[in-house]
Parts: C-alpha cells; sequence; structure tokens
C-alpha cells in the first residue's frame, strides 16, 4: 500500500530526478496536482486568480493614489505642521505589520462600529446580480484594500516627497517661476511630472511585495485569493500548491515589471522603449 | 566619536528611537526576572481583561499571560532580527564585494543573481523555505537572510566601484599589498557607513517578516512570538481585542525605534545629504 502511494506521486524515483520531472512539467504549463483536493494546481490558482488581483490592484490604485498626493502636499508644506504631521503619519505605516493593521481595522470598523463586514468577498446566500452584487463586493473590499494599501501609501508619500524637494531645487523651476508661469501650474507640470518618475520605477518593483503582503491580508479577511489558498495549502503540507502558487506570483512580478518599463516610455518622452 | 554623537543627537526622532529600543532589550533581558515562569503556562483565568494587577495586559485563551509572551517574545524578535541580519550582511557584503571589485563578467554574473533574487516575491519565498525546512529557529533566520541580502549586495557594489578607482586604493596597489588586504582593510572601511545605516532598517524588516511568518503559523513552535500571539488572538477579536492590540504595538513600537535610529544614523555619518533636507 505504502510502496504503490509512493510510487502513484513518484517518490521512490531519487530527488535529483523527482526534481527534473517537476520542472519538465513545469515548463509544459502543469503545475501538478493537489493531494489534497485532487485537483490540477493550476485551475486551482486560475479559479482564485481574479480575487487576488482585485484585491491587489485596488490596494495599488489606492497606495498610488493616496501616497502622491500626501507625498505632493507635505513637499508643498515643507517644515510646516501639514509636512510633520504626513512624515510621521507615513514613518508610523510603514512600521506596522500589514496583518495587525488589518485586524485593528477589523476591530474599529466591523467589531465596534459595525460598519464593514470583516471577512469573506461576498454575502453569502445574498445571490444578488448587477449593480447589486458589485456594491457588495465594494463593502467587502474596503478594509482588505485599505490594509494593503496604507503601507505602500506611506513609501509612496515618502518617496513623491524627497523626490519633489529635489526637482522643485533645479533650474528649470527657477527659469520657469522667473517667467511668470502660474505657482500651481509650476508644481503640476514642472514639479510633479518629473518627480513621478523614481516613484513609478520603485513601484513596479513593488509590485511582487504586493502579492506577497496579500497573502498576510487575504489570511486575516479570509479573502479567497491565491493567498488564501497558499495559507490553506501551508496548513495541509500541500506543497505542490505552495510551489504552484510561488512560481505564478513570480511570473506575475516580471510580467509587472515589463509593464512598469514600458510605461516608463510613455510618461518620459527621453526613454526610448528598446 | 564625540562630533558624531552630537550629530546623532541633533535628530529628535533618532534619540527617541534609541530610547524605545533599549526600553525592548532592557525587557528582553529582563524577561525571566519579571516574570518568573514560562510563557506557555497557565497564569489565571482564560480572557482576564486587561489593567489588571494579577496579569496587566490580560490573559488569553488559555489563560497564559499577554505580558509575559510580550517580554519573551522580545527576545525571539530581537534575536532573529540580528542574526539574520548578521547573515544577510555577510552573504551581501561579499557578493557586492566580489562583482565591485573584480568587475567584468563575475560582476555581471553576481548581478544577475542578485537581480533574480530582487524579482522573486521575497514574503512568498521565505513562507516556502521555511515551510519545506520545517519551522524552527535556524530555518527561519536562513529563509530571512536569502531573501533579504540583495539590496546589501547592491550598496556595497556601488560603494566599490566607485571607490576601488580612488588614489588611496591605486597607492595600496603600488605599495603591492594583497587583493585582501585592499578589499578588506582599504575598501570596506570606506563603504561601511551606507552599510550601517541598512542593516539597522534591516533589522526592523527582518522583524516585521518574521512576524508575518509566526502570524501564518510558521514560527518556532518551542519559542513565545509577538506575531503567534497576534495569530492567536485573530479568531478571538471579538472577546478578547487585547491579545491581539499589544503583541502589535510592541512590534509597532520596535520596528518605528529601528528605522528612527537608522534615519537618525544616515543624518549623522552623513552631513551634507541630512542638511539639504
Amino acid at each position: 500500500m505504502l510502496a504503490q502511494l509512493r510510487a502513484q506521486f513518484g517518490l521512490d524515483k531519487p530527488l535529483t530526478t523527482q526534481l527534473a520531472i517537476y520542472v519538465g512539467h513545469v515548463l509544459q504549463g502543469d503545475l501538478g496536482t493537489s493531494f489534497r483536493q485532487g485537483r490540477p494546481v493550476l485551475g486551482l490558482i486560475l479559479e482564485r486568480l481574479p480575487a487576488t488581483l482585485l484585491l491587489t490592484g485596488t490596494a495599488f490604485v489606492f497606495a498610488i493614489a493616496a501616497g502622491i498626493t500626501l507625498g505632493a502636499l507635505a513637499a508643498q508644506r515643507v517644515g510646516r505642521v501639514a509636512d510633520s504631521l504626513i512624515t510621521i503619519l507615513a514613518l508610523g505605516f510603514y512600521a506596522t505589520p500589514l496583518f495587525w493593521v488589518g485586524l485593528m481595522l477589523v476591530l474599529v470598523f466591523s467589531v465596534w462600529l459595525n460598519w464593514l463586514p470583516s471577512f469573506g468577498m461576498q454575502t453569502v446566500g445574498a445571490d444578488l446580480h448587477g449593480w447589486a452584487a458589485v456594491v457588495d463586493i465594494a463593502q467587502y473590499l474596503v478594509l482588505p484594500a485599505l490594509t494593503l494599501g496604507l503601507f505602500y501609501m506611506a513609501v509612496y508619500a515618502r518617496l513623491t516627497r524627497a523626490s519633489m524637494l529635489e526637482v522643485a531645487s533645479q533650474d528649470f523651476v527657477r527659469t520657469a517661476r522667473a517667467k511668470g508661469v502660474p505657482e500651481g501650474r509650476i508644481l503640476r507640470r514642472h514639479i510633479l511630472r518629473n518627480a513621478l518618475l523614481p516613484v513609478i520605477t520603485f513601484a513596479g518593483i513593488q509590485a511582487g511585495q504586493l502579492i506577497g503582503g496579500s497573502i498576510l491580508v487575504e489570511t486575516v479577511f479570509a479573502w479567497p485569493g491565491i493567498g488564501r489558498l497558499a495559507f490553506d495549502a501551508l496548513l495541509a503540507r500541500d506543497y505542490q500548491v505552495l510551489l504552484g502558487v510561488f512560481l505564478v506570483t513570480s511570473i506575475l512580478v516580471v510580467l509587472f515589471n515589463l509593464l512598469t518599463d514600458l510605461l516608463y516610455a510613455v510618461i518620459d518622452p527621453r526613454v526610448q522603449a528598446a | 566619536m564625540k562630533p558624531f554623537l552630537r550629530a546623532y543627537a541633533r535628530n529628535k526622532g533618532a534619540v527617541l528611537g534609541l530610547m524605545i529600543l533599549a526600553l525592548v532589550a532592557l525587557t528582553a533581558a529582563l524577561a525571566n526576572v519579571v516574570f518568573p515562569f514560562s510563557p506557555w503556562d497557565m497564569q489565571g483565568a482564560p480572557f482576564q481583561p486587561p489593567f489588571d494587577p494579577d496579569a496587566w495586559l490580560g490573559t488569553d485563551s488559555l489563560g497564559r499571560d499577554v505580558a509575559a509572551g510580550i517580554a519573551y517574545g522580545a527576545r525571539v524578535s530581537l534575536l532573529i532580527g540580528a542574526v539574520s541580519t548578521a547573515v544577510s550582511l555577510l552573504i551581501g557584503v561579499s557578493l557586492g564585494a566580489i562583482a565591485g571589485y573584480a568587475g567584468g563578467l563575475l560582476d555581471d554574473a553576481v548581478m544577475r543573481f542578485t537581480e533574480f533574487f530582487q524579482t522573486i516575491p521575497s514574503f512568498i519565498l521565505a513562507i516556502v523555505l521555511v515551510a519545506i525546512f520545517s519551522p524552527n529557529l535556524g530555518s527561519i533566520v536562513a529563509a530571512i537572510a536569502i531573501v533579504s541580502w540583495p539590496p546589501v549586495t547592491r550598496v556595497i557594489r556601488a560603494e566599490f566601484l566607485s571607490l576601488r578607482g580612488r588614489e588611496f586604493v591605486q597607492a595600496a596597489e603600488v605599495l603591492g599589498r594583497s587583493r585582501t588586504a585592499i578589499v578588506f582593510r582599504e575598501i570596506l572601511p570606506n563603504a561601511l557607513s551606507p552599510l550601517i545605516v541598512l542593516a539597522s532598517l534591516m533589522v526592523a524588516n527582518a522583524i516585521l517578516l518574521e512576524s508575518g511568518l509566526s502570524f501564518l503559523g510558521l514560527g518556532d513552535p518551542n519559542l513565545m512570538s509577538w506575531g503567534f500571539m497576534i495569530g492567536a488572538g485573530r479568531s478571538v477579536i471579538r472577546l478578547a481585542w487585547w491579545m491581539s492590540v499589544f503583541p502589535g504595538v510592541a512590534i509597532f513600537l520596535t520596528v518605528l525605534a529601528l528605522n528612527l535610529v537608522g534615519e537618525g544614523l544616515g543624518d549623522a555619518l552623513n552631513p551634507r545629504l541630512a542638511r539639504r533636507r
């Protein structure tokens, strides 16, 4: 019985052969089978991927928008109360573990205030369609996306602030000011546009960390994405699934980096996409 | 040393950070004096609310003292943070020094290798490594070190590239000093200041990573840790908020302190950059 099982899973072969077989299968797009669920790993992952992309995408957009806004505000009022406040806030979120932020948000907004649902992705058994379903999912999305986004918001705010201060001291800004360009226009067209380049580079690199962080957030909020899948696989010692999630997220990161490089050429015409 | 201390003390946040850090270290050192019992032992009724003379941060679902858990957890966090940072500094500095000093094909090879590790989502890699090698102190330290060395390599390589063409290095070469002597005695000491700043931020990051791992149940099963305590409090958060709030505050304060110290060190070691900000 034991020998038969070993032969069935290929565990009777030497480790190197097992690795070669695994890599060979991966190259053919076969990530193996989850022995707990008896289903192909790739299917399991693809089924869960949209939920994760929705969560990380929302968090990313929120982090970029809020981070750049706060960073720009801080740079504009450098040395004043608003600047110190934003800097302290950014430093604080930078130092807080993601999963703890999530738990605290649950504690405040679900347990004490009872405003938002604390786990899951939609109301169970409510069979909603159209707009009602979108609104329903959006309610469940708020807390996890906020949790994941706040940390990166802090990172982008600090980066935007530093980058804007550096650009603001350059000669072309003084020229623009000298020829009488309105201050708001200088800020938007001259400083911000140039200051955004390093922020975007960094954001592209960090996309991978965002997916890694989503494991923790999905665990806290029981969000049915690949992070939750990885956590369940971890508990069940279903390593094929864990490795599959690892591979798929790595590929996603590479794709995302490529996308950032292309975006770079759009934002800065001086960069030529080779 | 004196002007350095004065420059450091000019940054109020950095001084505050150092004070918090000293407090955390003191808690870790005195854990078995203040709490002369195992943090895993039952100390009172389960779910005892905090601010009570018996258990001033409350007890958890098995009646374990939360304050004792935090004190013993400080040891684990600081230990893992320090050791894993030391290991990743060792890997990162060696590779960075080789790449920056040797240059050419070797440099290319090392940097592609580094980029490979930088692209892989680090937290997931750490999870996979700890899960496969079964969670214990050694595997956790190794996993954190393996995912956090790439920035060190990049920094050291950049420093070596800019330093190795300088006159004092050329002078050493003309004097016939060996390559190892040039690398360790001439160049490395001059590349230390960015390394020190980076190291303090890496300890902070390692503590965050460790708490994430033990939150997911990948901590050393014999050691009480902050992440584990938050993970245990997660399912009973409606009943006992103190179980997850206080360990989180401990992580927050420690990581914040390390970040502040890192910033202060950066300002003090690099006064010209600090004034521009």
